[in-house]
């Protein structure tokens, strides 16, 4: 054994049971872990202390989340069946496998992509007090009116508002986007209090939820370059060390299911809760 | 009264404050009596032990139960402190608020970049409805002057003032960003936390017009500016007559006292 | 990568993109010490303001205020606009950005990466005898993240909103007002990462690849102090990230996750959505930064440790007791973060279990001073450069730790929390503390890395220097304190109680100035050593460690034999050698 050898690169150590690699792999879990940790406690904090957190049904996109879900879960499992093939010596199933596995996670992008962008068209207007019971009958119980902007000028705005939802209904969620017939509502700036589209800045929820879904995001796109980087270039390590390869494709494969696992909790605390 | 200031505590005025310095002058005893202790062990180590013709260490570890008595001593007297003199204090100035029997003196102490405003109530005791949409320049804690209780409302900016013996409340909070009340010589410290109104109380058993308030918490360029003047009346009745003396202007107060 | 210790590399990546873990480590020192100097000038230029309040700056001043000529321009213009006004004072604001950034380049830019990348990596898999960290190009990557951090900060200077100067806690709502923050917190991601990359990389070495032979409890103690920082790195540092990630979006997204509703800056309600709260930002930064504490102290204790061991030649006393002491250290050390906070309207509940966790903190604390104490009874102390530097970090630490505990007790906060009682606190815990410490490890390693001893004399006069003068700088920030003076004041000479002890200000700004005199012989000694320094042989310091059983300089792959471990790190005047000492490591070709 050469005395400048690294051990356990490959081959388990005797005690511990786990390749450098995949203790590492773990440990840099743990401290994911305390990320998204960090982060959910944040949003549990702001959550609690604030006196008006909608429900993300009402805001969100929750049939495209559904969508994403069960992308992510299934890309979970293929990424299981591509470091399975390799270990049946089936390296042909593999590259279909990692392939299907970043198709799919890239079709998770997609669809994000397609969650994001109607938010930013998307607005609300926050009147102020003395101004609401003019605008009374557009209101539904709150002292703001969404939808899309139709014309503005310096002194008004022309609001194509949201369908009126019911009492955080569960059947109107999905809907909040869709352009269904309503009446175009004129508001004048000076009623005005706040003007804001649906991105990060209008409320904490929103905040929260570009947050922490970018951040998760992020983690897609990482899983996406080391997946693609082992399906191309790196897949000539299938050839001359084994072991090895196979090491780093189960290592891939755990911090996907880490980033999968997130997800699983991010939906329903944002989307249903 | 004028106080002197010098390398210890400052003087202290107020009821409480007694049991903070008792706190702090154990404490300081306590370690000093530990680092010379520790100290002497120290240097004789250092001076009996230095490597000389002659002298060989020793590789056998010396049983030192005499450190595991130490250390015991150190964790018991630590148990003491926290809560025969820790606690107690912390307990009495946290909880133990003045009730409506005591009829404290309410004071509301708004913070901004980089003064201190004190909001007082009046002969009616109740504090004014205030606004961030009224804050103005002319209008620092944005006081609503249609409400009927703003109408006997005083606003001083930068200088408190406060009758002895009387025990005092104040509402913590600020305009913008994190500030720190802090009066030295009545023991006072509270961070202003924007979105929050944090009470605390005091009595002062001194009355003169040389004391401060000071913020102790960085709160942007001239943090160090912002400094208010603390004047304690020696009665109630001279702190009235301020009052009214203030009040009877009429609705421009606050700018009186800029 | 193993194959890469066979071919000879080319220069560059030997030294530039060297993925050897000793390369990397000296890498991380020189950087350090470099970082290290930069924001001790910085602090050198708050001490004139202070001592002397609304003077110009001598030299420095009129510099700078000759940069603000418009037709300077550019970079140099944008920092001296941060800084100096047109006649050479100092700027009140320029005050807090020397303040914010001298407190962030020391901890995260200076003692961290000395201690942990510095002589981490370059000591820690000498001392288990390994060929190399587990992951060399992580290692690397490590490095090269840590140096762009530091890039990042040190370029915010020269932009037009100049540096950061929310203080190196950067509490908001300020810091989401501020100017300068964004460059802040997008270096403080990239140290972040650094350390996250470092961390996993020395758990897995420690874990992995300790040599045969070498049990946990035969580890020098020195390593057990990396392990333990490494966790606590490990785990401290993603909260930080999160809320760093939660300024970056209250200040380039306009969220407000940390502003609440209805906030008047300059007369004008701030237009976001509000409900935030400050207070979180507050737990997210003291959930890191008090375990942070530990990861200052803990390497300057594994260092002291080693050195105290070479030079008193006996076993370390109570070596068992001390490990576990650490490892307690490290779990304790994340609950007592709150202890920050007392004076946030804490209730009373919350308010005794964190003064609770904050004395039984200090018990692990105690145990381990106490342990190096009585290691020197029965001893033979060698009085060798790097020893000085150990034993005044005995004292340094104790005065540093004792001072602690008012600061943990809430009542006694209630006068002394952000006075410059806290200053003196920390700062005798890592000035003279984990500086001193570290000046002993680089003493002390220097041969090893180097081939050449360090001059003797230089030596001693570098240690005097620095131990007078930097108990001349800390020691009346306790009395300043004591009289009630705030931290973060631009001129405290606006109070009564600040004016009154204005001496002591004064006291201290001296002491300073000869403290920047007392690094010279230092500088010279540790460039000049290099060429002119004595040779030295293997294992000059006649150590028992592993590190000291390999050639000097150890070459790539550390180790010519591949170790194999029959002791436990101390050895020293064993019975059967009264005046030697046993290496660990046998040769087992």
């Amino acid at each position: 054994m050469s005395v400048a050898e690294i051990k356990y690169i490959d081959k388990p150590h005797p005690i511990t049971g786990l390749t450098n690699g995949k203790l590492g792999i773990w440990l840099f879990l743990a401290s994911e872990v305390m990320l998204f940790g960090a982060l959910f406690s944040s949003l549990i904090l702001l959550r609690v202390g604030s006196s008006d957190w909608p429900h993300g049904k009402n805001i969100l996109d929750v049939p495209l989340a559904t969508l994403n879900t069960i992308i992510l879960i299934t890309s979970s499992v293929t990424m299981v069946m591509a470091w399975a093939s390799l270990k049946m010596d089936r390296f042909d199933k593999f590259k279909l496998y990692m392939g299907a596995t970043i198709a799919l996670s890239c079709a998770f992008l997609v669809i994000k992509f397609f969650e994001y962008s109607p938010k930013f068209s998307h607005y609300e207007a926050f009147l102020k007090p003395a101004a609401v019971s003019k605008y009374e009958d557009h209101l539904t119980g709150k002292a703001s009116i969404s939808g899309h902007i139709e014309k503005q000028t310096d002194d008004e705005i022309v609001f194509k508002p949201d369908t009126p939802k019911g009492d955080h209904g569960a059947d109107h969620g999905a809907e909040h986007d869709g352009h269904a017939e309503h009446a175009e509502i004129t508001i004048d700036r000076a009623d005005i209090h706040r003007l804001t589209s649906f991105g990060p800045w209008h409320s904490n929820f929103l905040g929260i939820y570009f947050t922490m879904t970018g951040l998760h995001g992020l983690h897609i796109i990482g899983g996406i370059v080391v997946n693609a980087w082992l399906l191309f270039p790196g897949s000539v390590m299938f050839r001359k060390e084994r072991e090895r390869f196979e090491g780093r494709v189960e290592c891939a494969g755990l911090y996907w299911h880490f980033v999968d696992l997130v997800w699983i909790f991010l939906f329903p605390t944002l989307y249903l809760l | 009264m004028v106080p002197e200031y010098g390398l210890w505590l400052p003087p202290d005025i107020s009821t409480h404050g007694y049991q903070v310095d008792r706190l702090i002058n154990v404490l300081h005893w306590f370690m000093a009596l530990l680092f010379v202790g520790w100290g002497i062990f120290f240097t004789y180590c250092l001076f009996k032990f230095r490597a000389r013709t002659g002298h060989r260490a020793n590789y056998e570890l010396p049983n030192a139960k005499i450190s595991k008595w130490a250390e015991v001593a150190v964790a018991g007297f630590e148990v003491v402190l926290l809560f025969g003199l820790a606690l107690p204090v912390w307990s009495q100035v946290k909880s133990d608020f003045p009730t409506d029997e005591d009829n404290p003196l309410r004071i509301r102490v708004i913070g901004e970049q980089f003064a201190w405003n004190f909001h007082y109530a009046g002969p009616d005791g109740i504090h004014g409805r205030t606004s961030p949409e009224l804050m103005k320049a002319d209008n620092l804690i944005g006081l609503d002057m249609s409400d009927p209780d703003a109408a006997d409302d005083l606003v001083t900016n930068n200088w408190m003032h406060i009758p002895k013996n009387k025990k005092i409340v104040c509402d913590v909070s600020t305009k913008d960003v994190i500030h720190s009340f802090w009066i030295p010589v009545l023991r006072v410290k509270q961070d202003a936390i924007p979105g929050m109104s944090i009470p605390v109380w005091f009595e002062a058993t001194e009355h003169g017009d040389k004391f401060q308030v000071a913020c102790a918490q960085l709160c942007g360029n001239n943090h160090y500016t912002m400094k208010g003047d603390l004047t304690i009346y020696e009665s109630e009745e001279t702190f009235n007559e301020w009052y009214e003396s203030m009040a009877g202007d009429g609705e421009d107060e606050e700018e009186e006292e800029e | 990568m193993s194959t890469d210790h066979h071919h000879n590399p080319g220069f560059i990546a030997k030294y530039v993109f060297s993925v050897d873990h000793k390369v990397i480590g000296i890498q991380y020192a020189v950087t350090a010490l470099l970082f290290l100097f930069f924001g001790f000038c910085l602090m050198m230029m708050m001490r004139f303001q202070l001592a002397y309040p609304g003077e110009e700056i001598p030299v420095i001043g009129g510099l700078l205020a000759g940069a603000l000529d418009p037709d300077t321009g550019g970079f140099l213009h944008n920092l001296a606009a941060s800084l100096v006004s047109s006649d050479g004072f100092l700027l009140p604001e320029g005050y807090n950005v020397l303040g914010a950034m001298h407190g962030t380049i020391m901890v995260f830019l200076g003692v961290v990466p000395l201690a942990v990348g510095g002589f981490g990596n370059y000591v820690m898999p000498l001392q288990i005898g390994a060929p190399d960290m587990a992951f060399p190009k992580l290692n690397m990557a490590s490095y090269w993240v840590f140096l762009a951090g530091g890039i990042v900060m040190l370029v915010s200077f020269f932009l037009p909103q100049g540096a950061a100067q929310s203080g190196w806690t950067s509490y908001p709502p300020l810091s989401v007002i501020s100017p300068g923050q964004t460059m802040w917190l997008i270096g403080m991601v990239l140290l972040i990462t650094s350390s996250l990359l470092g961390s996993v990389n020395f758990i897995v070495t420690i874990i992995h690849l300790r040599a045969e032979g070498l049990s946990f409890f035969r580890l020098p103690f020195f390593v057990w102090a990396q392990f333990v920082t490494a966790f606590l790195l490990l785990l401290a540092f993603p909260p930080l990230e999160a809320a760093g990630v939660l300024q970056l979006m209250d200040r380039v997204a306009g969220t407000s996750f940390f502003m609440p509703t209805g906030l008047v800056v300059a007369n004008e309600v701030l237009n976001v959505a509000g409900e935030g709260n400050p207070l979180l930002w507050q737990h997210l930064f003291w959930f890191l930064a008090h375990p942070e504490v530990y990861v200052l102290i803990l390497p300057a204790l594994g260092i002291v440790a080693e050195v105290i061991a070479n030079n008193t030649r006996k076993p370390l006393w109570g070596y068992r007791s001390m490990v576990y002491s650490t490892i307690f250290l490290g779990f304790m050390s994340f609950i007592v973060w709150a202890h920050h906070m007392f004076m946030t309207g804490m209730g009373e509940t919350m308010s005794i279990f964190f003064q609770t966790t904050t004395m039984i903190i200090s018990v692990p604390s105690v145990i381990i001073l106490t342990a190096l104490v009585i290691s020197l009874w029965g001893s033979s102390i060698r009085f060798t450069v790097p020893m000085l530097f150990a034993l005044s970090f005995l004292p340094m630490f104790a005065i540093g730790g004792l001072t602690g505990l008012p600061l943990g007790l809430a009542a006694a906060d209630i006068h002394l929390h952000d006075t410059y009682y806290v200053i003196g606190h920390f700062h005798y815990v890592v000035a003279p503390g984990t500086l001193m410490a570290l000046f002993a490890g680089i003493y002390y390693w220097y041969p090893k890395a180097t081939g050449r001893k360090m001059n003797t004399m230089l030596g001693h006069m570098h240690f005097w220097g620095s131990f007078i003068f930097l108990n001349a700088v800390f020691m009346p920030m306790f009395f300043q304190g004591m009289a009630g003076v705030s931290r973060r004041l631009y001129d405290q000479t606006l109070y009564y109680h600040g004016d009154a002890v204005q001496s002591l200000t004064r006291m201290s700004s001296w002491g300073a100035w000869c403290l920047g005199i007392a690094q010279i012989p230092f500088i010279i000694n540790f460039f000049a050593s290099l060429w002119m320094g004595k040779k030295a042989n293997d294992n000059p310091w006649e150590a028992t460690t592993l590190e000291w059983s390999t050639p000097t300089p150890p070459p790539h792959g550390n180790f010519t034999t591949v170790p194999v471990v029959v002791c436990g790190p101390y050895e020293y005047s064993p019975p059967d050698k009264p005046d030697g000492f046993t290496p660990q490591m046998t040769a087992n070709a």
